[in-house]
């Protein structure tokens, strides 16, 4: 199916994105790492871990309704994936891949590759990759490119 | 104080998920679907956000430490391992299927779309997995 190019748009998102992730490391000193928050929140590894993650998230969360405020339409949802099993099945693998490589695209592919750490220039190239791939797989070969 | 701004970090990253296009599966696999209908949107997601965190992290990791104190808790590894590579590989399998990376899912949740609730369900159990497999080695 396709979608509007959005460039000015998703630059914004984009520059907002960074300004929370900067704000973060100056504040408290913490990486903006959607799998680490979620991990962090939901097992701490210390006993002060919870609160700043569970107010993190909340924000997350409210984050739609305030676009909705901005904007007057919430945000456009339209899932791929062609059945709640499918879609649950990839949610899986997103936690197991995520908790092996100790990182997602906001933690590897945002703030490591902007301190240009090697561990997440390798991580987010290889999953840049493998997500390629498996969108190539599903669309052009499985379907014969029907989808 | 502390727990304001984190709420207010979490609603700006979320409001860039959402602006975006991250919070759009159709949007984020189209991306990847550079031989179909391909959308370089989120390139500029990527971009913008790399910009401003390469930029900004040059100047808040050169002062002695987090405004709200405790250091700055930056990840040291360096090494390459199967761990961090199958897992990458896994994690990219599972976001091409699904169309949702955890911190595009996570403020997705606020849409209170039913299929965002089971992608993230199912994600927590497989990140709880790999936290009770690890605790048997």
């Amino acid at each position: 199916m396709e979608t509007t190019f959005t460039p000015f748009q998703s630059l914004l998102g984009g520059c907002l994105i960074g300004l929370a992730a900067v704000m973060l490391m100056a504040l408290h000193g913490r990486v903006a790492g959607a799998t680490g928050i979620l991990s962090g929140l939901l097992w701490p590894a210390d006993g002060t871990g919870r609160a700043w993650r569970g107010a993190v998230v909340t924000g997350m969360i409210l984050a739609p309704a305030l676009y909705a405020v901005l904007t007057g339409a919430m945000p456009v949802v339209t899932v791929t994936a062609p059945s709640m099993a499918v879609l649950a099945f990839g949610g899986v693998l997103v936690g197991i891949g995520v908790a092996l490589a100790n990182g997602c695209t906001s933690g590897h592919g945002v703030c490591g590759m902007a301190r240009l750490s090697v561990r997440s220039i390798v991580a987010t190239l290889t999953f840049m990759v493998a997500t390629g791939v498996t969108v190539y797989v599903l669309r052009h070969v499985l379907t014969g490119g029907a989808a | 104080m502390k727990m304001l701004s984190c709420l207010l970090i979490g609603l700006i990253f979320g409001l860039g998920i959402v602006t975006g296009g991250m919070a759009n599966p159709a949007k984020v696999v189209n991306f990847f679907d550079i031989a179909g209908t391909w959308d370089p949107s989120l390139a500029f997601v990527m971009g913008g956000a790399l910009a401003v965190t390469a930029l900004g992290y040059r100047f808040v990791l050169r002062r002695e430490g987090p405004v709200f104190g405790g250091g700055f808790a930056l990840p040291t590894r360096k090494d390459i391992d199967v761990r961090l590579l199958g897992g990458s590989v896994v994690f990219g399998i599972g976001w091409g299927i699904a169309g949702f990376c955890p911190g595009g899912a996570l403020p997705t949740l606020g849409t209170g779309r039913l299929e965002v609730f089971v992608f993230v369900a199912a994600m927590i159990a497989g990140i709880l997995l790999v936290r009770v497999a690890g605790r048997g080695r």
